[in-house]
C-alpha cells in the first residue's frame, strides 16, 4: 500500500522491483530446491557473487544520491562502505569465540599474535548482535556527519571536495594498515565462523544473506524514492544545479548536503555490513582510493540521477569484472580505463540515457 | 683625489704581485731540484735505505713479537716504501724466495703459481711457481700492529680526510706506543679537525690519569666531540654503585663530566635536528616536484589530472630506457634521460589534452573521472609493455655516497642533489612563465579566455602546450623520482594524493604557493615521525590538510579579488 | 595577576556568563517605526586594494520604490552583495529595519528574514518545471526535515497559481525552467521573489534583454509591488528608470553622487559629468 503510493509516477522503479522480486523468489528456489544434478541449479557460489553485486548495488545507489543527485562527487565512499564492513565484520569475529588457532575465547586470533593482553576498549560490545548493527549505522553516519559539516559548512565544494573525499579515505587506509589501530592490521578480519549461531558456510544462510541483501536494495531503493521525490529532493537538485539561487532563496544549504551525504554514509555502510558475511574477509585494501573512484564509475556506467541507473551500472560493470579478471586479467584494466574515458564523453547519461529519450543537454 | 688613490692603488697591486711573482719562482726553484743536495744528506739517505732493506729481511724468521718491534722500527724509518710493504703484507701478499737471495716479493696469484714484483726496487719478476717462494707469516696481533703502522703514515699525508680517518683507527688501539705518536705529532697537526680527534683520542687516556688537571682537560677535549664512543666513556665516569653513590671520587670529575655530557646531548640533537629538517627538505623537494606539474595544468588551466602520476611514471621509465640504451655512459645518461622524459611525458599529455580533456573544459568532475581512466590505461599499457615487476635505475658515481659533516649529520648526495634539481625546474618554470611568449598567453588564457581569444591568442594552441609544459615537467619529477625509488607501474600512484594535497594546501594557480606548501608538508612529515611514526605522521598530515581547507578554501596563497570569488 | 582578575571576575557574586545571556530574537517583528526598512551606514568594501564601496550611506523606506543607477564598477551590485549577505563588509553597519543586524546573519536567514534578491543574470532551476521553481521558492518553513515531509495546501497551491498569473507563466507551468526564453526566466525569478513574499525586493537590471513589451510589462509589475514591499532596481536601461522611478540615488565611486527625483538627479551637474555624460 506504502509501497504503491512511493512508486505512483515511477514506472521503471516499478520494474526494478518487480525484477528484484523475482530474484528473490527464484534464486533460492533453484539453489536449493532443484537438486544439484540438475541443468538449472544455480551452484551456491554464484548466490554468493549474486550477492556481492547486490550489495555493490546498494553501495552504487549511496554514491547516487549523493552525486546524481546532490552534486558531490564524493571519491571517498568506499570508506563509509568498509566502516559498515568494519562493524559487521568485529562482531563475525567476535562469533569465533575460542574456536581460533589460539582457543583465547575473548580475544582474536591477531591480537594474540601481537601479544595483546586484553580487548582493546572499541571492541566492547561488539559480541552483541544489535550493538554491531546499530554501529554499522553509526559509525559510517558519525564520521559522514562530521566530515559533512566541516566541509560543507565552509563551503568547501566542487573538485576540492572531491579531492579532500579521497585523502579522508586514503587517510583512513593508512589508518587501518596499522596494527596498532586493532583492527587486524594488513590482513583486515576474517575466518568467520557464524552468524547469530548459524554457520556461515552453509546453503541456507547464505541463500538467507543474499535475500536479506536483495531486500536491503528494495529499501535503500524506496528510501531514495521517497527523498528524491518530495520536496527535499527539488530542494536537492536545484542546489545542484544553482547553490547560490536556493540559497538565496533562504534554503541553508549546507545542512541539505549534510544530511544527503549522511543518508548517503548509512546506506554505504549497511551494504559494507551485508557484503563482508558474503566475501568472508574486511581488509584495510576497502579504504583504497581506487575502490572508491571505481564506485562512481559504475554510477556513471548506469546513468546518474535515476536511481535504478545507478543498480545496472553496478551490476554490469562488476559482472564484467568478475569475467574479466578470470578470463583475461590485463585486458580488464584496460576495459575499466577506457570505460572511464567512453561513459564520461559520449554517454554523459550513462546506459539507462540510451533507453530514454533524448534530453536536451545543459 | 679619489682618482689618483686609485692610481695608486693600482700601482702596489702591481708592486705586490711582482713580488709574489719572483718569490714563487724560487720557491719553484727548491722544489724542482730536490737532488741537488749536500753530500752528507745525500749519504744520511742511502744509509736509511740500506736499513730499511736490512729490516725488511727480518720479517722471514723470528716469532711475532720480533716481527713487531721489526713493523715499528721500520715504521720510523719513514721511507717510502714502507707503505706498500705493509699493505702487502697486511693482505697476505708478501713472499720471500726460497733460493739463496732470499729477496722480498709482493705476489700476485695467478693460475699457475705468482706474479712477483721485488718490493725494494720495485722491479717486474715476473711469473713463477708456486713451490719457488714462501709466504711470510703473520697474525693477528701482527696485523692490528700493521694496520696502526699504515694510519701512522697516513698521517704524514696531505689529505686532512685521510689523516682524520687515520687518526680514527689508530684511536682504536691506544697503547703506550700510538700514544706517544699521538702526542708527537698534535702540536705539527693544522688542520682543526684533525687536532680535536687526536686531542679526544689522548683524552680517553688521559681521563684515567692521576692528575686531577689532566683529567678535566680530557673531559672537556672530549665534550667537543660527537662520536658516540667518547660518549658511552664519560658516561662511564658517571656510573654508579648498586647503592646509588658515585664510583668516582672526586666531585669535580662529575660536574665536568655531567656538563660535557649535556654539552655533547645538546649538540646531538641540534645536528639530529638539522638531519631531519635535511630529510623533510629532501621530501618536501619530491613532493614540490611532483606537484608543480600539477600545479599549472590544475592551477592554471583548471584541469584535475588524475593521469599526472602516471606521466611521473612515464618519466621514471624513459630513464630507465635510456640508462638500457647506453650502458657504457652511466655517469652521463640522466642528462640525456631529463629532456628525454619531458619530451615523452609531455607528447603524453598533449594527446591526452587533445584526445579528451579538450572534450570536457567547464566540467571539472568530468574530467576527474575520464582522466582517471587514462591513469588505468597508462598503468596497464606500461605493465604489458614492460612488465608489472620493479625496475631499478643505476646512481650515477657522483649522485651516489654521502657527505658526512659529522658522526651525526650525514647528507646523501643524491638527496642534496634532487633539492638542488627542484630548485632549479622551479626557478626555470617561473621564467618560463614570466619571460616568454607562451608565459604571457598562458597567463593571458587563465585570467580571461574569451578576451585572449579576442585578442587573437590561440587559446587551443595555448592550452595544448600549457598542458604539454605541466606533464613535461610531471616527466621530469619521474627522473628525480628514479634515483630515489624503484621504478614501478604504480609509481604515480603513490604521488598522486601528495600532489594534490600540495596543490590544494598551497592555493590553486599559484608556483610559489605549490613550492612553499610542498616544503613545508615535507618538512612536518619528517619532524612528526619521530614522534609518531611514518604512517601516522603522515595520516596528521592528511587530518591537517583536511581541516585546513575548511578554515581557508582556497588554500595558504589564494587568488584574490572579485574575479575569483566567482 | 591576570589570572587573579579572572577569577576574581569569575565569582563575582552578580556575574551573569555570556552564553547564559539569550540571544536577541533576531526574527521578531520586523521594527520600522522611523521610516526606513534598510539602513546602510557608512560602509567601505575593498577588493584588492580597490575601493568597491566608499562610505556608503543608503536608507531604503517601507514600501518605496527606489532606483539606483550609476556607471560600471559605481558598485552597485557590491552594495547588493552586502545586504543579501554574500559579502560582508569592512567597515560600516547594515541594518533591517531598527532591530535586525544583517550582518550578523548568513544568506538563508537573510532570505528567510524577507529580503530577496534578483540576481544580473537571471538564475532559475533550470532542470525543474517552472511550477517547481515557485513552489522551492514559496514562503514556508525551510529546514531539513520539513521540507522532506512537505505536502502543498490547497492555499499554497493556489498562491502559486495566482503568481504564476501574474508572470505571465500559467501555460508554461509544467515545462522545465531552462526551455523558458531569456525574458520569460527574467520574470520566473522575479515571480520566485513574490512567493517568498519578501519585505525587500533587490532587483538587479530586470530588463536586461527584454523586447519593449516585455520591459513595459517589467514596469507595471514593479510598480505593482510598490507599496506592498520596498522595492530596490538596479538599472542602467535609462528610459525605464524614468517610466517607474519615484526617486533615484545615483552611485558613483562606492558612495552616493545624488539623490531625488528624476528630474532632479538628471539636471544635478555633476551626475551630468560624471555618468550621463553630454
Amino acid at each position: 500500500m506504502f509501497i504503491t503510493k512511493i512508486l505512483q509516477d515511477d514506472l521503471s522503479g516499478k520494474i526494478f522491483l518487480a525484477v528484484l522480486a523475482a530474484v528473490i523468489m527464484l534464486v533460492p528456489l533453484f539453489n536449493l530446491l532443484v537438486p544439484a544434478s540438475s541443468l538449472f541449479h544455480l551452484p551456491t557460489y554464484t548466490v554468493t557473487l549474486f550477492g556481492k553485486y547486490l550489495s555493490y548495488a546498494l553501495l552504487a545507489l549511496a554514491v547516487d544520491m549523493v552525486w546524481g543527485y546532490c552534486g558531490i562527487l564524493t571519491l571517498g565512499h568506499g570508506a563509509f562502505f568498509a566502516l559498515g564492513g568494519y562493524a559487521m565484520g568485529m562482531y563475525l569475529m567476535r562469533q569465533i569465540g575460542d574456536r581460533g588457532v589460539y582457543g583465547n575465547p575473548v580475544l582474536p586470533d591477531f591480537m594474540l599474535f601481537l601479544d595483546w593482553q586484553e580487548l582493546p576498549w572499541y571492541w566492547h560490545g561488539f559480541d552483541q548482535f544489535w550493538f554491531a548493527i546499530i554501529m554499522v549505522v553509526l559509525a559510517p553516519g558519525l564520521l559522514a556527519y562530521v566530515f559533512g559539516w566541516l566541509a560543507f559548512r565552509s563551503r568547501v565544494t566542487g573538485v576540492y571536495l572531491s579531492i579532500i573525499t579521497q585523502a579522508m579515505t586514503y587517510a583512513l587506509l593508512l589508518a587501518f594498515f596499522r596494527n596498532e589501530m586493532g583492527f587486524g592490521g594488513n590482513n583486515g578480519l576474517t575466518d568467520f565462523k557464524d552468524i547469530l549461531g548459524f554457520n556461515l558456510q552453509s546453503d541456507n544462510v547464505r541463500v538467507i544473506i543474499f535475500m536479506m541483501t536483495a531486500f536491503a536494495l528494495a529499501g535503500g531503493y524506496l528510501a531514495c524514492r521517497v527523498v528524491v521525490s518530495s520536496k527535499l529532493g527539488r530542494v536537492v537538485i536545484a542546489l545542484r544545479d544553482t547553490e547560490s539561487r536556493t540559497r538565496f532563496i533562504g534554503y541553508k544549504v549546507e545542512l541539505f548536503k549534510l544530511w544527503i551525504f549522511v543518508f548517503s554514509a548509512v546506506m554505504a555502510g549497511i551494504a559494507g555490513a551485508l557484503y563482508v558475511p558474503q566475501v568472508g574477509i574486511i581488509n584495510p585494501g576497502e579504504f583504497s582510493p581506487l575502490n572508491s573512484i571505481e564506485l562512481v564509475i559504475w554510477v556513471a556506467v548506469g546513468g546518474r540521477c535515476t536511481l535504478y541507473g545507478a543498480v545496472v551500472g553496478a551490476v554490469l560493470v562488476n559482472f564484467g569484472k568478475s569475467f574479466f579478471t578470470a578470463a583475461l586479467p590485463e585486458v580488464w584494466l584496460f576495459a575499466l580505463g577506457a570505460l572511464f574515458i567512453l561513459v564520461t564523453l559520449f554517454l554523459p547519461y550513462g546506459l539507462v540515457g540510451l533507453l530514454r529519450p533524448k534530453r536536451r543537454s545543459v | 683625489m679619489k682618482k689618483k688613490r686609485s692610481v695608486w692603488s693600482s700601482y702596489l697591486v702591481k708592486l705586490f704581485s711582482l713580488i709574489i711573482f719572483i718569490s714563487s719562482l724560487t720557491f719553484a726553484d727548491n722544489q724542482i731540484s730536490p737532488e741537488v743536495k749536500t753530500r752528507s744528506e745525500a749519504a744520511a739517505h742511502e744509509k736509511a735505505a740500506s736499513v730499511f732493506e736490512n729490516l725488511l729481511n727480518q720479517f722471514k724468521e723470528g716469532d711475532f713479537s720480533q716481527k713487531i718491534a721489526v713493523i715499528k722500527q721500520i715504521t720510523r724509518l719513514n721511507d717510502k716504501r714502507t707503505r706498500l710493504v705493509f699493505e702487502r703484507l697486511v693482505h697476505d701478499r708478501l713472499f720471500y724466495a726460497k733460493d739463496a737471495t732470499q729477496r722480498i716479493y709482493s705476489a700476485e696469484t695467478t693460475p699457475g703459481g705468482y706474479r712477483l714484483t721485488d718490493v725494494i726496487s720495485g722491479q717486474n719478476i715476473g711469473e713463477v711457481s708456486q713451490g719457488s717462494v714462501a709466504k711470510i707469516k703473520i697474525n693477528n696481533r701482527l696485523r692490528k700492529t700493521l694496520r696502526t703502522s699504515l694510519a701512522q703514515l697516513d698521517m704524514s699525508v696531505k689529505d686532512p680526510d685521510i689523516r682524520l680517518k687515520a687518526v680514527k683507527s689508530i684511536g682504536n688501539v691506544l697503547n703506550e706506543d700510538t700514544v706517544k705518536f699521538l702526542r708527537t705529532i698534535l702540536p705539527t697537526e693544522t688542520d682543526y679537525d684533525v687536532r680535536t680527534a687526536i686531542k679526544a683520542s689522548l683524552a680517553m687516556v688521559d681521563l684515567h690519569a692521576d692528575d686531577l688537571n689532566v683529567r678535566l682537560e680530557a673531559i672537556k677535549s672530549l665534550s667537543v666531540t660527537l662520536d658516540p664512543e667518547f660518549n658511552t666513556e664519560l658516561k662511564e665516569l658517571l656510573e654508579k654503585d648498586s647503592a646509588g653513590n658515585y664510583l668516582e671520587q672526586d666531585p669535580q670529575i662529575i660536574e665536568a663530566a655531567t656538563n660535557a655530557i649535556k654539552k655533547i646531548e645538546s649538540r646531538v640533537s641540534f645536528y639530529e635536528h638539522l638531519q631531519t629538517l635535511f630529510f623533510g627538505l629532501s621530501l618536501g623537494s619530491v613532493l614540490v616536484l611532483a606537484a608543480i606539474g600539477l600545479a599549472i595544468t590544475f592551477g592554471v588551466m583548471g584541469v584535475i589530472n588524475m593521469a599526472h602520476g602516471e606521466l611521473i611514471m612515464l618519466g621514471a621509465y624513459t630513464t630507465y630506457v635510456v640508462q638500457l640504451l647506453m650502458p657504457n655512459h652511466i655517469d652521463i645518461f640522466l642528462f640525456i634521460a631529463i629532456p628525454a622524459a619531458f619530451a615523452v611525458s609531455g607528447l603524453f599529455g598533449i594527446l591526452i589534452e587533445r584526445g579528451v580533456i579538450r572534450f570536457l573544459y567547464g566540467r571539472p568532475l568530468e574530467t576527474l573521472l575520464a582522466t582517471f581512466g587514462i591513469s588505468l590505461l597508462l598503468q596497464q599499457l606500461v605493465r604489458t609493455v614492460f612488465s608489472p615487476l620493479n625496475r631499478s635505475v643505476t646512481t650515477p658515481s657522483w649522485m651516489s655516497g654521502s657527505l658526512e659533516i659529522n658522526s651525526v649529520l650525514t647528507l646523501t648526495l643524491n638527496r642534496l642533489y634532487i633539492i638542488g634539481f627542484t630548485l632549479l625546474v622551479f626557478l626555470m618554470l617561473l621564467a618560463v612563465l614570466k619571460k616568454t611568449r607562451l608565459g604571457l598567453e598562458v597567463r593571458a588564457v587563465a585570467q580571461n579566455r574569451s578576451m585572449a581569444k579576442a585578442m587573437g591568442i590561440k587559446t587551443e594552441w595555448v592550452d595544448a602546450m600549457t598542458f604539454g609544459l605541466g606533464s613535461g615537467i610531471a616527466g621530469v619529477a619521474g627522473v628525480a623520482l628514479s634515483q630515489l625509488t624503484n621504478v614501478g607501474p604504480n609509481l604515480g600512484q603513490a604521488y598522486i594524493i601528495d600532489s594534490f594535497m600540495v596543490v590544494v594546501f598551497g592555493g590553486v594557480g599559484n608556483l610559489w604557493g605549490a613550492m612553499i606548501s610542498g616544503l613545508s608538508l615535507g618538512l612536518a612529515n619528517k619532524f612528526l615521525e619521530p614522534y609518531a611514526g611514518a604512517v601516522l605522521a603522515k595520516i596528521l598530515v592528511l587530518l591537517f590538510i583536511i581541516l585546513f581547507i575548511q578554515k581557508r578554501p582556497r588554500g595558504l596563497f589564494p587568488q584574490k579579488g572579485r574575479a575569483a570569488e566567482g | 595577576m591576570e589570572l587573579l582578575t579572572i577569577t576574581r571576575q569569575l565569582m563575582r557574586r552578580g556575574k551573569v556568563f555570556d552564553f547564559l545571556i539569550p540571544e536577541p530574537v533576531q526574527d521578531s517583528a520586523l521594527d520600522t517605526t522611523h521610516g526606513p526598512i534598510l539602513y546602510l551606514e557608512d560602509i567601505s568594501v575593498s577588493f584588492d586594494g580597490f575601493r568597491a564601496l566608499n562610505k556608503l550611506n543608503l536608507y531604503i523606506d517601507e514600501g518605496e520604490l527606489r532606483c539606483i543607477i550609476g556607471p560600471n564598477g559605481a558598485g552597485k551590485t557590491t552594495m547588493m552583495d552586502l545586504i543579501t549577505g554574500k559579502t560582508k563588509p569592512d567597515t560600516g553597519s547594515v541594518f533591517f529595519g531598527q532591530n535586525i543586524d544583517l550582518l550578523k546573519l548568513d544568506e538563508p536567514a537573510i532570505a528567510q528574514a524577507g529580503i530577496c534578491r534578483k540576481f544580473q543574470k537571471p538564475t532559475v532551476f533550470e532542470q525543474l518545471p517552472v511550477f517547481n521553481n515557485l513552489e522551492l521558492a514559496m514562503r514556508t518553513d525551510k529546514r531539513v526535515w520539513s521540507t522532506l515531509f512537505a505536502k502543498l495546501s490547497g492555499e499554497q497551491n493556489d498562491f502559486i497559481d495566482e503568481t504564476l498569473e501574474t508572470i505571465g507563466l500559467k501555460e508554461l507551468s509544467h515545462q522545465e525552467a531552462g526551455s523558458l526564453s531569456h525574458g520569460q526566466k527574467q520574470w520566473l525569478e522575479i515571480g520566485m521573489l513574490l512567493m517568498q513574499q519578501p519585505k525587500v525586493l533587490l532587483v538587479d537590471e530586470p530588463v536586461a534583454g527584454m523586447t519593449h513589451q516585455e520591459t513595459e510589462r517589467t514596469a507595471e509589475l514593479l510598480l505593482a509591488l510598490e507599496g506592498k514591499h520596498s522595492v530596490v532596481v538596479v538599472e542602467h536601461d535609462m528610459e525605464f528608470v524614468r517610466s517607474i522611478a519615484r526617486k533615484v540615488t545615483v552611485l558613483h565611486e562606492g558612495s552616493v553622487l545624488a539623490e531625488g527625483s528624476m528630474n532632479e538627479v538628471q539636471n544635478n551637474a555633476r551626475v551630468i559629468e560624471v555618468y550621463l555624460g553630454s
